[in-house]
């Protein structure tokens, strides 16, 4: 590749030699030779041990795979270790999953054994390790989430961090196979989500609580009003005239702050309604959602902590909360239930009784088809919420 | 328009394949100038306490990492960078201010991309550039990764060298939407990292923006027993054909497509597509009945091992299998498993836990599903099953005829930022099936409308809706 400020790249004739819509790699250039070899042919699979994979192809071939947990932001460094890594052992193939684990690929046990040993060798200066083995079957494997404070002008709380934090207090779970399922476990820094959270067995979901302050003496020069007015799903925002303290008159927007519930779409669409704040914004926690259809259908994650608060930089409490949870399903779950199902078992009340979260009125829904997730029925089991209302309606 | 006659850029089995020798920056001597005891002792030029706690514990520590890159950097000095040299320690800097101001630090967007694309690049820039400089502007790219995210050596150590060189060393492996990304690169080295992107290593810039993002796929037939389309090859075909949608934005908001192999969906297409392409198979669930006894026996261990980390108890295939089929349409008479496959829902639970006794089907095809989306803006939506079955065929032509109805209805009536699932829930799934011109089946609802609201149209009802209140008078007097 080039060298220089700007290498091959003529700034003066910006459309020389260029090449554009070339698309990917193709894939199949990326495939170790056995995989190649066994396309579609595979048979069945098996887990060694946790984060170990065996994949036999009708054609009788194995392939083993070590399966090690990362970051999602890595650097050039990190990969060039990977690399040599892949080198040593994979003759130069290595792959990524969907949640950001690295998975080596080798052709005999005895390869597989040397890889994972030298894997777990390798540690950070730190002391964290570089590449732990883990997070298959039914394990807590890599936290998708999202760039927060790192990278991100959105965010309600950091990603990266929160989910060091996170897997390092879930990480037994990310070295054995033994919960009652997999569990899932998802970050996004804010409601766009861009982690798209919303169907995972633990959803952790940045979130503002103060409505956007308006940027009144630039509003109108960088932002379309209309626009920033029709952002608001809730119809909150509505456009005026104000006057600034230099007695100048200049078209703005005002905000039923009422109505506000904090999505950030309106700073989405200008840059002159922020909401980040650092005592308003935190963590809330959503629970039970999946994406597979084993069993049962997918669902979505549903709000039991409606906000923690940020603490940077190990967040105890969502750290707390979140422990709380995994072991409340851990110890009571049957075998192949995954979290959601659980709760729908056991009923949400069972689910807050055993989990120890308190129940607020945060988590009642009020937006938007709220009826639906009302209970219309005399069924329920009796838990100390209940008993709470009864003596607070005067009934015990 | 596409990569023809560099598909095998990289293949290391075909020859005269590309090298990292053939596009490499740094040298051996660069790339290894810092020793194990050089990183103990270097202090970055920032004071970080906070960042630093997070270097403890087990999981891998993203803050070690960097650390190891901004001293890599500084070794390398400027003269060998044309990023900033100091970004790394710079981005440790301002998450250390953003932990004590408990707010971001990353100012509101800005309009930024290469020459004839309206996508692909992300601006970001700092609000604290007097404290650091080096990340003044630190913005994204998104490239196009491989199907299934498999990768040769070389073609990474590329990556790896010119996001070191050109932008900040820093990557996401990968974005959530499934793209090679590197974080932080200044404005004026956006042209340059494209040329060299597409020249040298083969590769384009994916999706961000008003556009098809990039598409993404489980591993598929690539290593997984269980794959019922060709999702790698879907997938790429599939980007291949859309490249003008997926650079230029034209559409009303952004649009995803992705692709899972079978209903246990790795790749979250049903939480996360506006298309969901997922693999089914219309025929019997293939058994091997001595495999399924030697389940029942324990000589196999249930679910591939998944479990194994907690005593179960023995495998209890009545408990375990049976009982927990959601359309209750097996039985084990003690001898001999028996489906009744015309009654089996597909959801891959007993498949899943006796892989080696039952496979899916041979007569395999996609089922369309479609509008998902995360809470922004009506809320989250999950797809919903619109097409159950289609067979298909690279170049899969009749999924793009699909994909062009859909498109152009959404481009006519989507509004500003409406993605196609709430276009649809405003417009009704009726209005949808028209688009598609498919009929209605009752696999799209999980239960009929409990409301009897019904806008008939006024073609299927007798007479039409023009009457005259004149005639209607004559025997129903005021």
């Amino acid at each position: 590749m080039s060298k220089g400020k700007f290498g091959y790249y003529d700034p003066e004739n910006p459309m020389k030699d260029r090449i554009t819509d070339i698309g990917p790699p193709h894939y199949w250039q990326m495939f170790p030779p056995i995989i190649r070899r066994n396309y579609g042919k595979w048979l069945y699979h098996e887990i060694l041990e946790p984060g170990v994979l065996m994949h036999v192809s009708e054609t009788g071939e194995k392939v083993y795979t070590v399966r090690v947990g990362q970051p999602r932001l890595v650097t050039a460094e990190n990969v060039r270790e990977i690399c040599d890594i892949a080198d040593k052992y994979c003759d130069g193939y290595v792959r990524w999953t969907t949640r950001n684990a690295v998975e080596f690929i080798v052709d005999s046990e005895e390869k597989m054994k040397a890889l994972k040993e030298d894997l777990e060798s390798r540690k950070h200066v730190g002391g964290s390790y570089k590449f732990p083995v883990g997070g298959t079957g039914a394990s807590i494997t890599g936290i998708v989430h999202t760039q927060g404070w790192f990278h991100c002008h959105t965010p309600a709380t950091d990603a990266s961090g929160l989910v060091k934090a996170v897997h390092d207090v879930l990480f037994d779970y990310f070295k054995n196979m033994n919960l009652p399922a997999k569990l899932r476990v998802s970050m996004a820094c804010c409601l766009n989500m861009c982690g798209a959270v919303h169907c995972s067995d633990i959803a952790l979901l940045g979130y503002h609580r103060k409505p956007p302050m308006i940027d009144d003496e630039v509003l109108d020069k960088v932002c379309e009003i209309p626009l920033v007015v029709a952002a608001c799903p809730l119809g909150a925002i509505r456009p005026v005239k104000v006057e600034l303290e230099d007695g100048t008159k200049v078209n703005s927007v005002r905000v039923n702050e009422a109505r506000c519930m904090f999505c950030g779409n309106c700073y989405t669409m200008c840059m002159a309604t922020p909401l980040a704040d650092k005592e308003g914004d935190g963590v809330a926690i959503l629970a039970g959602g999946k994406i597979s259809n084993r069993i049962t259908h997918p669902k979505f994650s549903k709000v039991v902590v409606p906000i923690l608060p940020n603490e940077p930089p190990r967040w105890p409490s969502v750290c707390k909360t979140v422990v709380q949870i995994v072991e409340a399903y851990a110890k009571d779950a049957r075998k192949y239930e995954r979290l959601g199902d659980w709760a729908e078992r056991i009923g949400w009340e069972r689910f807050f009784e055993k989990t120890g979260l308190p129940f607020t009125w945060h988590i009642l829904d009020d937006y938007r088809l709220a009826y639906d997730t009302y209970r219309t029925t005399t069924q329920f089991k009796f838990t100390e919420h209940a008993w709470a209302v009864s003596k607070a309606a005067g009934g015990i | 328009m596409s990569a023809e006659g560099q598909e095998h850029l990289w293949d290391k089995e075909v020859e005269g394949h590309r090298t990292y020798e053939d596009v490499r920056i740094f040298t051996d001597e660069q790339l290894k100038n810092y020793t194990e005891e050089e990183l103990k002792e270097f202090k970055i030029k920032h004071d970080t306490p906070m960042a630093d706690e997070l270097e403890k514990g087990p999981w891998p520590s993203v803050i070690s990492d960097i650390k190891r890159e901004a001293l890599h950097r500084k070794k390398l000095g400027q003269e060998n960078l044309q990023g900033p040299m100091e970004c790394c320690e710079d981005l440790l800097g301002q998450l250390e201010l953003s932990y004590i101001d408990m707010e971001t630090h990353w100012k509101h967007g800005g309009i930024i991309g290469v020459f004839g694309y309206g996508g692909g690049v992300i601006g970001r820039y700092s609000d604290a550039q007097e404290k650091f400089p080096a990340i003044w502007a630190f913005h994204t790219l998104r490239i196009n990764q491989p199907s299934s995210k498999f990768y040769t050596t070389d073609y990474l150590r590329g990556l790896a060298d010119i996001c070191e060189y050109r932008g900040s060393g820093i990557m996401n492996m990968h974005g959530s939407t499934g793209d090679t990304v590197f974080l932080g690169a200044v404005t004026e080295q956006l042209e340059p990292i494209f040329f060299d992107l597409t020249h040298d290593l083969g590769v384009d810039l994916g999706g961000s923006g008003s556009n098809l993002r990039t598409p993404s796929c489980c591993i598929g037939k690539a290593r997984c027993e269980y794959a019922m389309i060709d999702t790698q090859d879907m997938c790429y075909e599939m980007t291949m054909h859309y490249q003008d949608e997926l650079h230029r934005p034209a559409f009303p908001y952004k649009f995803k497509f992705k692709f899972d192999g079978c209903p246990n969906c790795c790749v979250a297409s049903i939480a996360r597509a506006d298309m969901s392409y997922i693999g089914t198979w219309k025929d019997n669930i293939r058994i091997d009945q001595e495999a399924v006894k030697a389940y029942v026996a324990g000589e196999i261990a249930p679910n591939a091992g998944a479990f194994s980390g907690r005593d179960w108890g023995p495998f209890d295939i009545q408990k375990e299998v049976i009982d927990l089929c959601p359309s209750k349409c097996m039985s084990w008479d003690g001898n001999e498993l028996k489906i009744n496959d015309a009654e089996c829902v597909r959801c891959m639970h007993c498949i899943n836990v006796m892989p080696r006794a039952l496979r899916v089907g041979v007569d395999t095809g996609v089922s369309l599903l479609f509008g998902a989306k995360a809470p922004i803006l009506e809320g989250a939506q999950m797809s919903t099953l619109t097409i159950p079955f289609m067979y298909t065929e690279k170049p899969y032509d009749n999924l793009k005829e699909i994909v062009d109805k859909v498109w152009d209805w959404w481009m006519e009536e989507g509004k500003n930022r409406e993605r196609l699932g709430e276009l649809i829930q405003r417009f009704g799934l009726r209005q949808f099936l028209e688009v598609l011109e498919i009929p209605a089946m009752p696999q799209m609802v999980k239960e009929p409308r409990s409301n009897p609201y019904v806008f008939f149209k006024e073609e299927e009802v007798p007479g039409g809706w023009k009457r005259d209140i004149k005639e209607f008078r004559k025997k129903h007097p005021r």
